[in-house]
Protein backbone atom coordinates (compact mmCIF):
# COMPACT_ATOMS: atom_id res chain seq x y z
CA UNK A 1 0.00 0.00 0.00
CA UNK A 2 1.84 3.02 -0.90
CA UNK A 3 -0.49 5.36 1.24
CA UNK A 4 1.53 4.51 4.26
CA UNK A 5 0.53 5.06 8.08
CA UNK A 6 3.61 7.60 7.93
CA UNK A 7 2.11 9.29 5.50
CA UNK A 8 -1.16 9.42 6.99
CA UNK A 9 0.43 10.50 10.57
CA UNK A 10 2.12 12.88 8.67
CA UNK A 11 -0.81 14.52 6.99
CA UNK A 12 -2.59 14.00 10.09
CA UNK A 13 -0.07 16.14 12.19
CA UNK A 14 -0.09 19.26 9.25
CA UNK A 15 -3.71 19.40 9.56
CA UNK A 16 -4.11 19.44 13.32
CA UNK A 17 -1.15 22.21 13.57
CA UNK A 18 -3.54 24.29 10.95
CA UNK A 19 -6.20 23.66 13.48
CA UNK A 20 -3.76 24.60 16.29
CA UNK A 21 -2.85 27.50 15.09
CA UNK A 22 -6.57 28.60 13.90
CA UNK A 23 -6.43 28.25 10.31
CA UNK A 24 -8.64 25.34 9.49
CA UNK A 25 -11.08 26.43 6.73
CA UNK A 26 -14.28 25.05 7.78
CA UNK A 27 -16.81 25.59 4.76
CA UNK A 28 -20.41 25.75 5.91
CA UNK A 29 -23.78 24.70 3.74
CA UNK A 30 -25.88 27.24 2.56
CA UNK A 31 -29.19 25.90 1.91
CA UNK A 32 -30.65 28.61 -0.80
CA UNK A 33 -29.45 30.28 -3.89
CA UNK A 34 -26.84 32.63 -3.34
CA UNK A 35 -28.76 36.02 -2.09
CA UNK A 36 -28.98 38.97 0.70
CA UNK A 37 -30.76 36.26 2.60
CA UNK A 38 -29.38 33.17 3.00
CA UNK A 39 -30.06 29.40 5.25
CA UNK A 40 -27.07 28.20 6.81
CA UNK A 41 -25.88 25.11 8.21
CA UNK A 42 -23.45 25.76 10.58
CA UNK A 43 -22.13 24.84 12.86
CA UNK A 44 -22.50 21.40 10.27
CA UNK A 45 -25.53 19.09 11.94
CA UNK A 46 -27.65 21.93 12.94
CA UNK A 47 -30.68 22.92 11.47
CA UNK A 48 -30.50 25.85 8.93
CA UNK A 49 -30.98 29.77 10.10
CA UNK A 50 -31.52 32.75 7.95
CA UNK A 51 -29.20 35.31 8.13
CA UNK A 52 -28.15 38.50 6.23
CA UNK A 53 -25.38 37.74 3.99
CA UNK A 54 -22.04 40.23 4.21
CA UNK A 55 -19.79 38.54 2.12
CA UNK A 56 -20.44 37.48 -0.98
CA UNK A 57 -19.14 39.00 -4.27
CA UNK A 58 -23.10 39.07 -5.37
CA UNK A 59 -22.17 42.50 -5.72
CA UNK A 60 -24.86 43.38 -8.44
CA UNK A 61 -27.39 41.24 -7.23
CA UNK A 62 -27.28 38.44 -10.08
CA UNK A 63 -26.36 35.29 -9.21
CA UNK A 64 -30.11 34.02 -9.03
CA UNK A 65 -31.92 37.33 -10.74
CA UNK A 66 -34.97 35.31 -12.38
CA UNK A 67 -34.02 36.57 -16.11
CA UNK A 68 -30.31 34.72 -15.65
CA UNK A 69 -31.72 31.62 -14.43
CA UNK A 70 -34.46 31.97 -17.51
CA UNK A 71 -31.51 32.22 -19.96
CA UNK A 72 -29.34 29.81 -17.82
CA UNK A 73 -32.60 26.95 -18.26
CA UNK A 74 -32.63 27.99 -22.52
CA UNK A 75 -29.26 27.41 -23.01
CA UNK A 76 -29.83 24.47 -21.55
CA UNK A 77 -32.30 23.38 -23.42
CA UNK A 78 -30.65 24.79 -26.30
CA UNK A 79 -27.05 23.66 -26.07
CA UNK A 80 -26.85 21.18 -23.53
CA UNK A 81 -25.12 20.40 -20.22
CA UNK A 82 -21.78 19.88 -21.48
CA UNK A 83 -19.18 19.55 -24.67
CA UNK A 84 -16.85 17.04 -22.98
CA UNK A 85 -14.08 19.61 -24.98
CA UNK A 86 -11.49 21.70 -24.92
CA UNK A 87 -12.56 24.75 -26.85
CA UNK A 88 -10.05 24.07 -29.96
CA UNK A 89 -11.19 20.16 -30.28
CA UNK A 90 -14.99 20.46 -30.63
CA UNK A 91 -15.84 22.63 -27.46
CA UNK A 92 -16.41 25.83 -29.31
CA UNK A 93 -19.90 26.76 -29.82
CA UNK A 94 -21.54 29.88 -31.47
CA UNK A 95 -22.38 31.35 -28.04
CA UNK A 96 -19.05 31.02 -26.86
CA UNK A 97 -17.83 33.60 -29.45
CA UNK A 98 -20.74 35.74 -28.94
CA UNK A 99 -19.85 36.14 -25.15
CA UNK A 100 -16.36 36.85 -26.15
CA UNK A 101 -17.69 39.49 -28.63
CA UNK A 102 -19.84 41.07 -26.06
CA UNK A 103 -17.06 41.06 -23.18
CA UNK A 104 -14.85 42.93 -25.64
CA UNK A 105 -17.42 45.08 -26.25
CA UNK A 106 -18.65 45.85 -22.64
CA UNK A 107 -14.78 46.07 -21.56
CA UNK A 108 -13.55 48.17 -24.28
CA UNK A 109 -10.90 45.94 -25.43
CA UNK A 110 -9.84 44.50 -29.29
CA UNK A 111 -10.84 41.08 -28.18
CA UNK A 112 -11.42 38.21 -25.38
CA UNK A 113 -10.66 34.59 -24.32
CA UNK A 114 -12.42 33.13 -21.85
CA UNK A 115 -11.05 30.68 -19.79
CA UNK A 116 -12.59 27.98 -17.22
CA UNK A 117 -12.17 30.60 -14.27
CA UNK A 118 -10.06 33.64 -13.79
CA UNK A 119 -7.80 31.98 -11.31
CA UNK A 120 -6.97 29.89 -15.06
CA UNK A 121 -6.49 33.07 -16.78
CA UNK A 122 -4.05 34.88 -14.79
CA UNK A 123 -2.12 31.23 -13.89
CA UNK A 124 -1.90 31.00 -18.35
CA UNK A 125 -1.45 34.66 -19.57
CA UNK A 126 1.95 35.46 -18.66
CA UNK A 127 3.55 32.41 -19.67
CA UNK A 128 1.69 32.65 -22.66
CA UNK A 129 2.89 36.63 -23.56
CA UNK A 130 6.06 36.97 -21.98
CA UNK A 131 9.72 35.21 -22.31
CA UNK A 132 12.77 35.66 -20.40
CA UNK A 133 14.00 38.61 -21.97
CA UNK A 134 10.86 40.65 -20.82
CA UNK A 135 10.11 41.54 -16.73
CA UNK A 136 6.71 41.97 -15.08
CA UNK A 137 6.79 44.59 -12.27
CA UNK A 138 3.78 43.47 -9.67
CA UNK A 139 2.06 46.01 -7.08
CA UNK A 140 2.84 43.99 -4.05
CA UNK A 141 -0.99 43.27 -3.06
CA UNK A 142 -1.69 41.55 -6.30
CA UNK A 143 -4.07 38.59 -5.88
CA UNK A 144 -2.51 34.95 -5.24
CA UNK A 145 -3.51 33.56 -9.04
CA UNK A 146 -1.54 36.62 -10.23
CA UNK A 147 1.41 35.66 -7.80
CA UNK A 148 1.13 31.73 -9.35
CA UNK A 149 0.77 33.20 -13.08
CA UNK A 150 4.11 34.99 -12.22
CA UNK A 151 5.82 31.59 -10.92
CA UNK A 152 4.98 29.85 -14.13
CA UNK A 153 6.56 32.80 -16.36
CA UNK A 154 10.02 32.63 -17.44
CA UNK A 155 9.94 36.34 -17.56
CA UNK A 156 12.14 38.02 -14.81
CA UNK A 157 9.49 39.22 -11.62
CA UNK A 158 10.06 42.25 -9.68
CA UNK A 159 7.52 44.23 -7.42
CA UNK A 160 6.55 47.45 -6.64
CA UNK A 161 5.19 48.66 -3.29
CA UNK A 162 1.56 48.71 -3.31
CA UNK A 163 -0.02 51.66 -5.42
CA UNK A 164 3.59 53.92 -4.51
CA UNK A 165 4.02 55.16 -7.88
CA UNK A 166 7.30 56.97 -7.40
CA UNK A 167 8.36 52.94 -6.21
CA UNK A 168 7.15 51.60 -9.95
CA UNK A 169 8.60 54.86 -11.76
CA UNK A 170 12.20 53.80 -10.23
CA UNK A 171 11.74 50.33 -11.02
CA UNK A 172 10.14 51.10 -14.36
CA UNK A 173 13.69 53.00 -15.02
CA UNK A 174 15.75 50.22 -13.74
CA UNK A 175 14.28 47.50 -16.43
CA UNK A 176 14.81 49.65 -19.48
CA UNK A 177 17.53 46.70 -20.39
CA UNK A 178 14.22 44.60 -21.01
CA UNK A 179 12.36 43.75 -24.19
CA UNK A 180 8.97 44.18 -22.73
CA UNK A 181 7.80 45.17 -19.38
CA UNK A 182 4.64 44.63 -18.18
CA UNK A 183 3.20 46.67 -14.70
CA UNK A 184 0.94 44.31 -13.01
CA UNK A 185 -2.15 45.05 -10.58
CA UNK A 186 -5.47 44.26 -9.44
CA UNK A 187 -8.00 46.91 -10.61
CA UNK A 188 -9.83 46.92 -6.98
CA UNK A 189 -7.86 45.01 -4.23
CA UNK A 190 -9.73 42.25 -2.53
CA UNK A 191 -8.65 42.57 0.90
CA UNK A 192 -8.40 46.34 1.60
CA UNK A 193 -10.97 47.61 -1.38
CA UNK A 194 -8.86 50.59 -2.59
CA UNK A 195 -8.65 51.22 -6.23
CA UNK A 196 -5.59 51.57 -8.22
CA UNK A 197 -4.16 54.49 -9.63
CA UNK A 198 -5.01 53.06 -13.26
CA UNK A 199 -4.54 56.74 -14.43
CA UNK A 200 -1.46 57.19 -12.82
CA UNK A 201 0.00 53.86 -13.70
CA UNK A 202 -1.23 54.04 -17.64
CA UNK A 203 0.65 57.68 -17.57
CA UNK A 204 4.52 55.90 -16.42
CA UNK A 205 3.47 53.02 -18.71
CA UNK A 206 3.42 55.21 -21.35
CA UNK A 207 6.31 57.24 -20.18
CA UNK A 208 8.22 54.33 -19.77
CA UNK A 209 7.33 52.06 -22.79
CA UNK A 210 5.60 49.50 -20.71
CA UNK A 211 1.96 47.07 -20.99
CA UNK A 212 -0.19 46.94 -18.41
CA UNK A 213 -2.13 44.76 -17.29
CA UNK A 214 -4.87 44.77 -14.47
CA UNK A 215 -7.31 41.99 -12.98
CA UNK A 216 -10.35 43.57 -12.72
CA UNK A 217 -12.41 40.81 -11.05
CA UNK A 218 -13.57 42.84 -8.02
CA UNK A 219 -14.82 45.85 -10.43
CA UNK A 220 -16.09 44.47 -13.57
CA UNK A 221 -19.79 45.20 -13.69
CA UNK A 222 -20.27 47.61 -11.56
CA UNK A 223 -16.87 49.90 -10.91
CA UNK A 224 -17.28 53.04 -13.26
CA UNK A 225 -20.02 55.32 -14.34
CA UNK A 226 -21.38 52.65 -16.37
CA UNK A 227 -19.81 49.47 -14.43
CA UNK A 228 -17.06 48.95 -17.09
CA UNK A 229 -14.01 48.47 -14.21
CA UNK A 230 -11.46 50.43 -13.47
CA UNK A 231 -10.21 51.68 -16.20
CA UNK A 232 -13.87 53.46 -16.82
CA UNK A 233 -13.39 54.89 -13.41
CA UNK A 234 -9.41 56.14 -13.96
CA UNK A 235 -10.53 57.66 -17.47
CA UNK A 236 -8.21 54.73 -19.26
CA UNK A 237 -10.27 52.69 -21.16
CA UNK A 238 -8.81 51.37 -24.25
CA UNK A 239 -5.30 52.19 -22.83
CA UNK A 240 -4.67 48.65 -21.17
CA UNK A 241 -3.06 45.99 -22.44
CA UNK A 242 -4.51 43.06 -20.60
CA UNK A 243 -7.80 43.15 -18.70
CA UNK A 244 -8.39 39.94 -16.56
CA UNK A 245 -11.94 39.05 -15.17
CA UNK A 246 -14.52 36.70 -13.51
CA UNK A 247 -17.83 35.68 -14.39
CA UNK A 248 -18.21 34.26 -10.94
CA UNK A 249 -18.83 37.68 -8.94
CA UNK A 250 -20.67 40.51 -10.13
CA UNK A 251 -21.03 38.97 -13.75
CA UNK A 252 -23.72 35.95 -12.30
CA UNK A 253 -21.68 34.34 -10.04
CA UNK A 254 -21.28 31.06 -11.31
CA UNK A 255 -17.54 30.54 -12.65
CA UNK A 256 -15.59 31.14 -15.80
CA UNK A 257 -12.99 34.20 -16.56
CA UNK A 258 -10.97 35.87 -19.53
CA UNK A 259 -8.18 37.88 -20.74
CA UNK A 260 -9.05 40.82 -22.76
CA UNK A 261 -6.84 43.26 -24.35
CA UNK A 262 -4.47 43.72 -27.31
CA UNK A 263 -5.71 41.17 -29.97
CA UNK A 264 -2.50 39.87 -30.38
CA UNK A 265 -2.21 39.55 -26.62
CA UNK A 266 -5.22 37.56 -26.84
CA UNK A 267 -4.60 35.30 -29.49
CA UNK A 268 -1.00 34.46 -27.82
CA UNK A 269 -3.58 33.16 -25.67
CA UNK A 270 -5.61 31.18 -27.62
CA UNK A 271 -2.58 29.46 -28.65
CA UNK A 272 -0.41 29.53 -25.63
CA UNK A 273 -2.08 29.65 -22.21
CA UNK A 274 -1.91 26.10 -20.98
CA UNK A 275 -5.18 26.50 -18.96
CA UNK A 276 -7.09 26.89 -22.27
CA UNK A 277 -5.54 24.63 -23.94
CA UNK A 278 -5.72 21.95 -21.25
CA UNK A 279 -9.05 22.73 -19.68
CA UNK A 280 -12.31 21.88 -20.28
CA UNK A 281 -14.68 24.56 -22.05
CA UNK A 282 -16.93 26.62 -20.11
CA UNK A 283 -20.08 24.99 -19.95
CA UNK A 284 -22.83 26.30 -22.05
CA UNK A 285 -25.24 27.11 -19.25
CA UNK A 286 -22.89 29.40 -17.78
CA UNK A 287 -21.95 31.04 -21.11
CA UNK A 288 -26.03 31.08 -21.61
CA UNK A 289 -26.29 33.15 -18.23
CA UNK A 290 -23.39 35.26 -18.89
CA UNK A 291 -24.60 37.07 -21.90
CA UNK A 292 -28.10 37.73 -20.19
CA UNK A 293 -26.24 38.75 -17.33
CA UNK A 294 -24.24 41.69 -19.69
CA UNK A 295 -27.46 42.25 -21.76
CA UNK A 296 -29.03 43.30 -18.61
CA UNK A 297 -26.12 45.43 -17.28
CA UNK A 298 -25.33 46.90 -20.89
CA UNK A 299 -29.20 48.24 -20.99
CA UNK A 300 -29.56 50.31 -17.44
CA UNK A 301 -26.74 50.73 -14.67
CA UNK A 302 -29.57 50.67 -12.21
CA UNK A 303 -27.85 47.58 -10.15
CA UNK A 304 -24.53 49.35 -9.99
CA UNK A 305 -26.34 52.67 -8.68
CA UNK A 306 -28.20 50.31 -5.98
CA UNK A 307 -24.97 48.95 -5.48
CA UNK A 308 -22.87 52.52 -4.91
CA UNK A 309 -25.82 53.85 -2.90
CA UNK A 310 -25.71 50.52 -0.53
CA UNK A 311 -22.05 51.44 -0.44
CA UNK A 312 -22.63 54.66 1.00
CA UNK A 313 -24.85 54.04 3.42
CA UNK A 314 -23.42 50.95 4.75
CA UNK A 315 -19.80 53.02 5.34
CA UNK A 316 -21.79 55.89 6.80
CA UNK A 317 -23.34 53.53 8.89
CA UNK A 318 -20.34 51.57 9.79
CA UNK A 319 -18.19 55.37 10.22
CA UNK A 320 -21.17 56.81 12.69
CA UNK A 321 -20.90 53.57 15.13
CA UNK A 322 -17.66 54.36 15.42
CA UNK A 323 -15.97 51.43 13.51
CA UNK A 324 -12.50 51.80 12.40
CA UNK A 325 -13.18 50.77 8.46
CA UNK A 326 -10.71 51.12 5.44
CA UNK A 327 -11.74 54.15 2.94
CA UNK A 328 -12.38 53.85 -0.20
CA UNK A 329 -15.40 54.08 -2.24
CA UNK A 330 -15.07 50.19 -3.40
CA UNK A 331 -18.23 47.68 -2.17
CA UNK A 332 -15.81 46.03 -0.45
CA UNK A 333 -15.89 47.88 3.37
CA UNK A 334 -13.18 45.78 5.68
CA UNK A 335 -14.14 46.39 9.32
CA UNK A 336 -10.61 46.55 11.15
CA UNK A 337 -10.22 45.07 14.50
CA UNK A 338 -5.99 43.86 14.08
CA UNK A 339 -6.31 40.95 16.19
CA UNK A 340 -6.47 37.84 14.73
CA UNK A 341 -8.56 36.44 17.78
CA UNK A 342 -10.89 39.51 18.21
CA UNK A 343 -11.70 39.01 14.45
CA UNK A 344 -12.66 35.51 14.43
CA UNK A 345 -15.00 36.12 17.95
CA UNK A 346 -16.64 39.37 16.26
CA UNK A 347 -17.50 37.08 13.26
CA UNK A 348 -18.68 34.10 15.03
CA UNK A 349 -20.87 36.49 17.34
CA UNK A 350 -21.91 38.56 14.23
CA UNK A 351 -23.66 34.78 12.61
CA UNK A 352 -25.02 34.20 16.12
CA UNK A 353 -27.38 37.75 15.24
CA UNK A 354 -27.77 36.63 12.18
CA UNK A 355 -24.98 38.21 10.31
CA UNK A 356 -23.03 36.50 7.74
CA UNK A 357 -19.47 37.94 7.68
CA UNK A 358 -16.16 36.30 7.60
CA UNK A 359 -12.83 37.26 9.51
CA UNK A 360 -9.72 37.43 7.84
CA UNK A 361 -6.31 37.49 9.40
CA UNK A 362 -2.90 36.00 8.24
CA UNK A 363 -1.83 34.74 5.94
CA UNK A 364 -4.04 35.76 4.12
CA UNK A 365 -3.71 39.71 5.32
CA UNK A 366 -0.77 40.81 6.97
CA UNK A 367 0.13 39.94 10.00
CA UNK A 368 -1.81 42.36 12.98
CA UNK A 369 -4.14 43.44 9.88
CA UNK A 370 -7.06 41.18 11.07
CA UNK A 371 -10.64 42.32 10.16
CA UNK A 372 -14.23 41.25 8.63
CA UNK A 373 -14.38 42.51 4.90
CA UNK A 374 -17.58 42.95 4.62
CA UNK A 375 -19.27 43.57 1.14
CA UNK A 376 -21.90 44.92 -0.47
CA UNK A 377 -24.71 43.48 -2.83
CA UNK A 378 -27.37 45.78 -4.99
CA UNK A 379 -29.68 43.02 -3.84
CA UNK A 380 -29.38 44.53 -0.03
CA UNK A 381 -32.51 46.60 0.68
CA UNK A 382 -32.33 48.77 3.41
CA UNK A 383 -33.41 47.05 5.85
CA UNK A 384 -30.67 44.34 5.55
CA UNK A 385 -28.08 46.72 6.35
CA UNK A 386 -29.90 48.14 9.05
CA UNK A 387 -30.08 45.29 10.78
CA UNK A 388 -26.76 44.61 9.91
CA UNK A 389 -25.21 47.70 11.27
CA UNK A 390 -27.81 46.75 14.63
CA UNK A 391 -26.00 43.38 15.16
CA UNK A 392 -22.68 45.63 14.30
CA UNK A 393 -23.01 47.85 16.91
CA UNK A 394 -24.73 45.12 19.47
CA UNK A 395 -20.95 43.20 19.13
CA UNK A 396 -19.36 45.84 19.09
CA UNK A 397 -20.31 47.12 22.25
CA UNK A 398 -19.82 43.94 23.68
CA UNK A 399 -16.09 44.03 23.35
CA UNK A 400 -15.72 47.72 23.51
CA UNK A 401 -14.68 48.91 20.33
CA UNK A 402 -16.98 50.95 19.56
CA UNK A 403 -15.17 54.61 18.56
CA UNK A 404 -11.49 53.22 18.86
CA UNK A 405 -9.00 53.60 16.59
CA UNK A 406 -6.36 51.65 15.48
CA UNK A 407 -3.56 52.00 18.41
CA UNK A 408 -6.42 52.02 20.81
CA UNK A 409 -7.76 48.07 19.50
CA UNK A 410 -4.36 47.46 19.45
CA UNK A 411 -3.68 48.51 22.88
CA UNK A 412 -7.10 46.64 24.37
CA UNK A 413 -6.37 43.43 22.41
CA UNK A 414 -2.56 43.44 21.01
CA UNK A 415 -1.82 42.17 18.05
CA UNK B 1 31.86 43.11 5.41
CA UNK B 2 30.53 45.87 7.90
CA UNK B 3 30.23 47.63 4.80
CA UNK B 4 28.55 45.61 2.99
CA UNK B 5 25.96 44.42 5.71
CA UNK B 6 25.40 48.57 6.35
CA UNK B 7 24.68 48.70 1.85
CA UNK B 8 22.49 45.62 1.91
CA UNK B 9 20.32 46.89 5.36
CA UNK B 10 19.95 50.15 3.91
CA UNK B 11 18.36 48.75 0.78
CA UNK B 12 16.47 46.12 2.71
CA UNK B 13 14.30 48.99 4.74
CA UNK B 14 14.36 51.11 1.57
CA UNK B 15 13.14 48.88 -0.70
CA UNK B 16 11.15 46.80 1.29
CA UNK B 17 9.75 48.98 4.25
CA UNK B 18 6.46 50.52 3.75
CA UNK B 19 6.14 53.92 5.15
CA UNK B 20 5.36 54.24 8.83
CA UNK B 21 6.69 50.90 8.82
CA UNK B 22 9.41 51.16 11.89
CA UNK B 23 10.42 47.41 12.44
CA UNK B 24 13.90 47.48 13.44
CA UNK B 25 16.02 45.18 10.57
CA UNK B 26 18.86 43.87 12.35
CA UNK B 27 21.65 41.61 10.75
CA UNK B 28 20.47 38.24 12.25
CA UNK B 29 16.11 39.68 11.16
CA UNK B 30 14.51 37.25 9.26
CA UNK B 31 13.51 38.41 6.16
CA UNK B 32 12.04 36.35 4.17
CA UNK B 33 10.77 33.73 6.69
CA UNK B 34 9.77 36.61 8.70
CA UNK B 35 7.82 37.65 6.06
CA UNK B 36 9.49 41.49 5.28
CA UNK B 37 10.79 40.20 1.92
CA UNK B 38 8.56 38.22 -0.70
CA UNK B 39 10.22 35.95 -3.05
CA UNK B 40 9.26 37.59 -6.26
CA UNK B 41 10.35 40.83 -4.17
CA UNK B 42 13.77 39.54 -3.54
CA UNK B 43 14.86 39.48 -7.09
CA UNK B 44 15.41 42.96 -6.86
CA UNK B 45 17.42 42.63 -4.13
CA UNK B 46 19.87 40.15 -6.23
CA UNK B 47 19.86 42.24 -9.30
CA UNK B 48 20.97 45.60 -6.73
CA UNK B 49 23.72 43.50 -5.30
CA UNK B 50 24.81 41.99 -8.39
CA UNK B 51 25.30 45.27 -10.44
CA UNK B 52 27.01 47.64 -7.27
CA UNK B 53 29.36 44.41 -6.48
CA UNK B 54 29.70 43.57 -10.46
CA UNK B 55 29.20 40.32 -9.32
CA UNK B 56 26.73 37.30 -10.65
CA UNK B 57 25.17 35.06 -8.25
CA UNK B 58 23.65 32.04 -10.12
CA UNK B 59 19.85 31.30 -9.33
CA UNK B 60 20.93 28.15 -7.67
CA UNK B 61 22.55 30.10 -5.13
CA UNK B 62 20.01 33.04 -4.80
CA UNK B 63 17.75 30.58 -2.55
CA UNK B 64 15.41 32.05 0.19
CA UNK B 65 17.71 30.43 2.86
CA UNK B 66 20.66 32.13 1.06
CA UNK B 67 18.47 35.88 1.38
CA UNK B 68 17.02 35.62 4.70
CA UNK B 69 19.03 37.72 6.45
CA UNK B 70 21.07 40.44 6.07
CA UNK B 71 24.45 38.19 7.39
CA UNK B 72 23.44 35.20 5.35
CA UNK B 73 23.26 37.73 2.02
CA UNK B 74 26.35 39.56 2.81
CA UNK B 75 28.28 36.28 2.88
CA UNK B 76 27.32 35.47 -0.39
CA UNK B 77 28.17 38.84 -1.84
CA UNK B 78 31.74 38.34 -0.39
CA UNK B 79 31.90 34.71 -1.52
CA UNK B 80 30.92 35.88 -4.55
CA UNK B 81 33.48 38.95 -4.61
CA UNK B 82 36.51 36.51 -3.79
CA UNK B 83 35.22 34.41 -6.33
Amino acid sequence: MAYSGKARESYQNELANLRGQGLFKEERYIHAPQGAEIEVEFPTGNPPRKVINMCANNYLGLSSHPEVVAAAHAGLDHRGYGMSSVRFICGTQDIHRELENKLTEFLGTEDTLLFPSCMDANAGVFEAILTEQDVMIADRLVHASIVDGMRLCKAMQDTFKHSDMGHLEEKLAEHQDKRFRMVITDGVFSMDGDIAKLDEIVRLAEKHDAMVFVDDSHASGFIGRTGRGTHEHCGVVGRIDVITTTLGKALGGASGGCVAGRRELVEMCRQRARPYLFSNTVAPVIVSGALKVLDLISATTERRDTLERNTLYWRKLLTDAGFDIKPGESPIVPVMLYNAKLAQDVARDLFAEGIYAVGFFFPVVAKGQARIRTQLSAAHEKRHLDAAIAAFIKVGKKYEILGLGKNQIIEKYGL
Amino acid sequence: MDEIRKVIRDYVVKEYLEEGDDREIREDTPLITGGIVDSFSMVSLKRFLERKYSIQIPDAEATPQAFDTVNSIAALVTRFTKA
